[in-house]
């Protein structure tokens, strides 16, 4: 976007005054000068951050115009603020400033969708102005887009001409840029091609200004598309018009869209009664330049002096792996490659572990062209002078990399960090590990990983980020490294995710920080978050003793020292921070074939041979590299109906690698040997073959999701009892949620609650009489807590529905408030709502209904207790490790819990569900109020899997789960309390499971290690 | 058993000092003297700044509602201030025992101070619904009644001010005003054994009205009127909602606030409904619905004399408010603000606000029903109120919010326009 364009006209000297409209956004600065109807300038540029000063610029180029015209002036835009304030210039709001352009020039239009550098707006003009701005919780805009082109490695214009060339949309988490990011970087790291990618992103833009903005009205008639984004990217206003179903005439893409907010600050100056002169517009700006404001909380400087600096620099110089010249080494060498979500790294050990060789750079979205080229590379340095003995991978790219390389041995990265770290300090007893996506931290006790704790979504404030962000502001990583560490105050930005962040240094900005003290600033975010957000502890005691922070993260000096600071006390980082996971994996690859050879050793001693057991690498060899090709092609899975879209990757002379599965089936082998017994499936299989009879009374449709998923066999019955046909919504998918994303208000509830706007879409088209969705302020009374709601959100989810799904008008909708602990007081409200909406219904009718309906939803419990024990005896027969993955009960909803399960069971987990075996447990002491009835089954499960050393407990979790926030700090404390290790999966749209994926390996490796101490 | 220390009789004896975080400055100043009159030596928290989200972020599940995150800090960095003794030293919150997590802040609280090495400090409920029987703060009636003195007090005073300052002519005035009559009232809520004398509490209702009044005032010039709802905790307090109120009166804005009391028949209400709804305990419902009226009475005779005097609205009645809500929202969804928020809404459209500040911790569960969720038939319903959602959080920034309060204000300013065009034509 660095197009820049201007036009000028020679202004005639009259006393008409001058207007001038300036918006300043969070990216970009952009002027409109007019004089009556006629525009003089106009401009849009980047500003860089320095807000006021690109204020100061843009008027000073305009002076020959304006001469000496009286001028009228107001500033618009989210940087603007400051401006006006310092200055003391009238200010307008930009939404409301966009609204005034479009209701000068184009007054036909309907509704306008407005992209910024960090702020969306819908605006619609029927029926009085409704004007609307994207929540804290969005990032998905201009900066976004940017972020992800840096992702690529492309710029913003490259991204867009890709995107023309596009085959298929993936499926990218729209809640926000963080979560995008998340699906995208596994896709990069799988072979999936750019175009496709680029073409996805705008997609999720799109789709995420739906769903938060139009909450439930119709983005239609006239639209016109405004701002940045719209105007440079020929893709996204691709993507918009698809989604809308638009025509050529409805889509309106003004040659002014980017500079309609200036326009309409022009508009509103025109209207100011304050006038001034040229010399007067220059002087009250520059000394806005010198203002600092008092708002943005400052930090100490990271160096109180030049001493300070240099004992740090000093001080960790000393810290260093031993090298040894490859070109002087000769024999046995291992390689460990490190395929890292945005960084690939290689080493190359000697038998001694020395490092030979090493590499570090950005994957550049290619991470498969990466290796190769570092592979011929090194076969062209060790000649037959070095044989490579082994090799290991991990990473992200792992899988990948196996497939394409021959690479003999895959490792999950949590053990890759921690055998570099081991090997570098046998008595570490905590590793920081910050890298570009990921924050790994492990606590080690008594020789084995202790516990585990990655960030998550709303913690992901990390390398690529400071990257991001550097290069937004024109500076690479290492400069803008450097400039933080001048800093002589940074400013505080807090520790939420990066997308709070980025608004906060737009506020600090809007007070005057210059990019040293953001850069500091920035630096103290990333450690705070990791500190307080991922690790969550309250005082640097509870990290450890020997503390090793590592990652490329922390070759940025800034972070480290922001780190020391901020525990009181120094760490070590190793000089190859950033080559661990490289390191660490050579090291494995050292050792598995030195035990490979040993049990060779063993075997041919006792005289046997087995073929098996080679002893030479299978990496590719020189020759088949040359000869290496690769080609990634996209196809949908048709293994079942989940349709899984996948990503074949082709390997000439190499393999092939099919990504992108929910399950073993579309990789065309036959990996699964039996079936393990998993309740997350049983209870789904059981509730999808709910539904059906006969019509005698009418049709009742009720939406799978979910507080259904615990009721859905009581209500069946009650129905099926009272004569009419049930239909039930089905299963979910993303193709569900979209359906229903326009009807959303609150862009920030969980997605088991948003999906349900698409289940109740699919039962209005299904055309029945009526939907049925009760409002439950009373769950099941279990007796197992001090009371038994439900969470807000699943109790009244109805109320939300009846008041923002417009097709909801077009059948009966009931959500009668109904106690289902009392009997008596059930039939009661249902015969009075039931009558209500079919005519009379008896009430002994609906007393018998009632009775065996309860009797239904009896034996579903002791169906899932009865098939929990089944699997729990399976396992212990069978000495298989027993997973209970715990939730709520719509969490074994196919889209809601991506699949989890079956990806637990493909690791060898026999999985069952909280509520199969917290009748299997006592209800343990807790220091929280227990008074929801899912929160008492996950104790009571949590209890269970403590008492029984065959068990391993891993809760899934909704983003934007507010009651989870205090059950995942309990769950923690029950199993820690017995020595266990707790995990945690955070779970939210994102379909892809990279991550998940690695969690559930580590917790394999930690148990793994942890039988061999 | 609990594994948390309880407040005991021999702490009453020994005057330990209870430390109760800060929500509405001026009622709440009022509640100290009662407090300390039947043996608790409370104190109201009046620390402020920054730091406190950063001290509760520390001891606090990040993920937990901001309320949480800054009463806790709030009270953390009280006794970090070294102004008290740790060993002599009690701390006081509230418990709704209702199906949010905010039933949850008391364990949230307790949690934090094991982390932060004061785990032997004890926590009081302060709640209605007979949790934590064992601790030896009691509510009793004679008590209740004099705080709820204090919330009507403190109410109509919050009312009065909202009226007068963004109309005042020296400025000020308005404020200290309010400061002298809160002083006042703190003053008369100390005299020891004074019984709530109905004439007496008559007589300063009718002063406080004539005293307000007289402030020199310009009401020429017609202000736009931006109502403020949501979750209690940033609805009200300062801390919480980076002083809204005065952003909004700066902005040229009159402010109203729907009061107290109102969360406080809310509440009472909610238990006769479950009754209604659920047959849920019927033999407490005739004292909640006493309760009720009596309530409803005492706010019933301020908006007399207000009305009375004529130069101030008096706030909407509160069944009729309830009434209202029934067309948009069941009376059932009684978690967090339930559908008194939707209420409130409505009663501020309908007393002529053009525009609405929807406040919310970021994720608040029960706001994306009853204030997120409602949004839409509330607009469609009254085409002339601007309501806009604003999120708090430790991590939100204040531009963010500003500057979506500057929207809100820019429409409903026009409209304001719209109206008063319209008013001279007729």
């Amino acid at each position: 976007m660095t197009e820049e364009m201007s036009r000028m006209t020679a202004g005639a000297v009259t006393t008409e005054p001058v207007c001038i409209g300036i918006d300043v956004g969070s990216i970009t600065a952009k002027i409109v000068v007019k004089r009556g109807e006629s525009t003089l300038y106009e401009r849009y540029e980047r500003h860089f951050s320095m807000v006021r000063q690109k204020a100061l610029e843009l008027i000073c180029r305009v002076k020959e115009i304006i001469g000496a015209s009286p001028v009228k002036i107001a500033i618009s835009g989210s940087a603007g603020l400051g401006v006006a304030k310092a200055a003391g210039f009238p200010f307008v709001q930009e939404v409301y400033a966009t609204a005034e352009t479009v209701k000068t020039y184009a007054p036909e239009t309907n509704c306008v969708v407005e992209l910024g550098g960090e702020d969306a707006k819908v605006i619609f003009f029927d029926g009085g102005i409704d004007e609307r701005m994207n929540g804290s919780c969005a990032g998905g805009t201009g900066a976004f887009i940017d972020q992800m082109a840096t992702l690529l490695d492309l710029t913003a214009g490259e991204l867009d001409e890709l995107s023309q060339s596009y085959e298929r949309i993936y499926p990218i988490a729209s809640r926000c840029g963080v979560f995008a990011k998340t699906d995208i970087q596994p896709l990069l790291n799988q072979g999936a091609r750019k175009a496709d990618i680029a073409a996805s992103i705008y997609q999720a833009v799109v789709n995420q200004t739906i769903a938060g903005l139009a909450q439930g009205r119709q983005i239609g008639g006239t639209v016109m598309f405004l701002g940045g984004p719209n105007y440079y990217c020929k893709g996204l206003r691709e993507r918009f018009v698809k989604t809308l179903k638009l025509d050529d005439e409805h889509a309106i893409f003004p040659e002014y869209g980017r500079l309609a907010v200036a326009m309409g600050a022009c508009l509103y100056a025109a209207k100011q009664p304050e006038s001034y002169t040229y010399s007067e517009l220059e002087k009250r700006l520059t000394a806005a330049c010198s203002v600092k404001s008092e708002e943005t909380v400052h930090a100490r400087p990271l160096f109180a002096d030049e001493a300070e600096y240099q004992e740090f620099v000093k001080r960790h110089s000393e810290a260093t792996v031993e090298e040894y010249p490859l070109e002087n080494y000769s024999g046995k060498a291992y390689l460990g490659i490190d395929c890292g979500s945005t960084t690939t790294k290689l080493t190359l050990i000697s038998e001694d572990c020395r490092i030979l060789y090493s590499y570090y750079d950005s994957n550049k979205g290619n991470p498969v062209e990466i290796v190769r080229g570092q592979l011929e590379k090194i076969y062209e340095m060790i000649g037959d002078r070095i044989q490579i003995a082994g090799s290991a991978v991990t990473g992200y790219g792992e899988e990948l990399i196996v497939h394409a390389f021959g690479v003999d041995f895959g490792l999950v990265e949590t053990m890759a960090h921690y055998n570099a770290a081991r090997h570098f300090n046998p008595n570490v007893d905590f590793i920081l590990d910050i890298g570009g996506q990921d924050i790994k931290c492990f606590k080690v006790h008594n020789h084995s990983i202790d516990s585990i704790m990655l960030n998550e979504a709303c913690s992901s404030g990390c390398g690529s980020f400071l990257e991001t962000f550097a290069k937004s502001m024109g500076y690479t990583v290492e400069e803008f490294a450097k400039l933080g560490l001048k800093s002589k105050a940074p400013v505080d930005l807090g520790s939420r995710c990066t997308v709070f962040m980025n608004s906060a240094v737009k506020q600090a900005q809007k007070d005057g920080a210059d990019v040293t003290d953001i850069s500091g600033g920035l630096s103290m975010s990333v450690v705070k978050n990791a500190i307080y957000k991922v690790i969550r502890a309250a005082s640097p005691d509870e990290l450890g003793r020997e503390i090793v922070v590592q990652g490329g993260t922390f070759y940025n000096d800034a972070v480290l020292r922001s780190f020391e600071l901020e525990l009181g006390r120094n760490v070590i980082r190793p000089s190859i921070a950033g080559l661990m996971g490289a390191y660490g994996a050579a090291l494995h690859a050292r050792e598995r074939m030195e035990k490979r050879s040993e049990e060779l050793n063993r075997l041919s001693a006792a005289g046997k041979e087995r073929e098996s057991l080679k002893l030479g690498s299978s990496l590719i060899s020189p020759e088949r590299l040359a000869k290496f090709t690769h080609k990634a092609k996209s196809v949908n899975c048709s293994g079942c109906t989940n349709h899984c879209h996948l990503t074949v990757n082709s390997f000439e002379g190499g393999g092939r690698y099919i990504s992108g599965n929910q399950c073993e089936k579309g990789l065309g082998r036959t990996v699964i040997t039996e079936e393990l017994p998993d309740l997350h499936q049983y209870k789904l299989d059981k509730l999808l073959s709910l539904g059906g009879g006969e019509a005698k009374r009418g049709t009742i449709g009720i939406p799978l999701a979910l507080g259904i998923y615990e009721l859905a066999p009581l209500w069946d019955a009650l129905f099926w009892h009272l004569g009419f046909k049930v239909v039930f919504s089905g299963n979910s998918s993303k193709a569900m949620y979209e359906k229903g994303q326009y009807t959303i208000p609150s862009d920030t509830a969980c997605y088991p609650a948003k999906i349900m706007h698409g289940h109740v879409e699919t039962l209005v088209e299904m055309g029945v009489d009526a939907i049925f969705y009760p409002c439950l302020t009373y769950n099941m009374d279990e007796h197992t807590g001090s009371n038994h709601y439900n969470c807000p959100v699943v109790a009244y989810y109805p109320e939300l529905l009846k008041s923002n799904v417009e097709s909801l008008k077009k059948t009966k909708f009931l959500y009668p408030y109904l106690n289902i602990n009392d009997e008596k007081e059930l039939t009661k409200e249902l015969t009075r709502h039931l009558s209500g909406a079919f005519g009379k219904i008896p009430h002994r009718e609906v007393k018998a209904a009632v009775a065996s309906a309860m009797e239904a939803y009896r034996a579903w419990m002791e169906d899932i207790h009865r098939e929990g024990q089944r699997a729990l005896e399976y396992a212990r027969k069978h000495k298989k490790r027993i997973m209970v993955l715990c939730g709520r009960p719509y969490h074994v909803d196919a889209e809601v819990g991506h699949g989890i399960h079956k990806l637990a069971g493909a690791l060898g987990f026999v999985v069952v569900s909280e509520d199969s075996v917290s009748d299997k447990a006592d209800s343990p002491e807790v220091s929280v109020l227990n008074q929801w009835t899912y929160h008492a089954r996950l104790y009571r499960a949590a209890e269970y899997v403590s008492e029984h050393d065959d068990c391993e407990l891993v809760q899934l979790v909704s983003f934007g789960c507010g009651l989870d926030a205090i059950t995942t700090d309990e769950v923690r404390e029950i199993l820690e309390s017995h020595g266990k290790l707790y995990t945690q999966i955070k779970i939210d749209e994102i379909t892809n499971l990279g991550a998940v994926k690695i969690r559930l390996r580590s917790l394999l490796g930690a148990l793994e290690q942890r039988g061999k101490n | 058993m609990a594994d948390y220390a309880i407040y005991t009789e021999e702490m009453k004896k020994e005057n330990y000092t209870i430390l109760v975080p800060n929500m509405l400055p001026m009622h709440f100043q009022m509640m100290e003297p009662i407090m300390k009159q039947f043996g608790y030596n409370a104190k109201i928290m009046d620390n402020y700044g920054k730091h406190l989200a950063e001290i509760g972020l520390k001891y606090v599940h990040n993920d937990t509602c901001y309320p949480a995150i800054l009463v806790i800090g709030q009270l953390i960095d009280a006794i970090n201030s070294g102004n008290y003794d740790p060993n002599r030293v009690a701390l006081l919150m509230t418990q709704t025992g209702g199906g949010c997590r905010a039933s949850n802040y008391i364990f949230l609280l307790r949690k934090a101070l094991k982390k932060a090495g004061y785990g032997h400090i004890p926590v009081i409920s302060f709640n209605l619904s007979g949790m934590e029987k064992e601790s030896a703060f009691k509510i009793t009636l004679p008590m209740g009644v004099r705080l709820i003195q204090a919330v009507l007090c403190g109410d109509m005073l919050m009312q009065l001010r909202n009226q007068c300052r963004p109309y005042e002519l020296n400025p000020g005035d308005t404020d200290r005003l309010a400061k002298a009559w809160t002083d006042r009232l703190t003053r008369e809520m100390e005299e020891e054994n004074m019984l709530v004398s109905y004439l007496k509490v008559k007589k300063n209702y009718r002063q406080m009205v004539r005293d307000f009044a007289a402030i020199p005032m310009n009401r020429t010039e017609k202000k736009v009127k931006v109502g403020i709802v949501g979750e209690i905790f940033v609805k009200f307090s300062p801390l919480g909602n980076n002083h809204l109120d005065d952003f909004l009166v700066s902005e040229g804005a009159e402010v109203i606030m729907p009061g107290f009391l109102d969360f406080c028949l809310y509440c009472v209400y909610n238990s006769i409904e479950d009754y209604k709804l659920y047959g849920r305990g019927k033999k407490t419902v005739p004292i909640y619905r006493l309760i009720y009226r009596y309530l409803l009475k005492k706010r019933r005779e301020i908006n007399r004399i207000i009305e009375r005097e004529g130069t101030f609205r008096p706030s909407t009645d509160f069944d009729h408010s309830r009434e209202r809500a029934k067309d948009y929202i069941g009376l059932g969804v009684k978690m967090g603000e339930g559908w008194l928020l939707t209420a409130e809404m409505l009663e501020l459209a309908e007393d002529g606000a053009q525009g609405i500040v929807c406040t919310q911790p970021f994720g608040c569960l029960p706001n994306h029903i009853v204030g997120k969720g409602m949004m839409k038939p509330i607009k469609e319903g009254n085409a002339d109120v601007n309501i806009v959602a604003i999120d708090y959080d430790a991590g939100a920034t204040q531009i963010n919010q500003e500057n979506r309060i500057k929207m809100m204000l820019a429409n409903a300013r026009e409209v304001l326009e719209r109206q008063e065009s319209e008013r001279k034509e007729m």
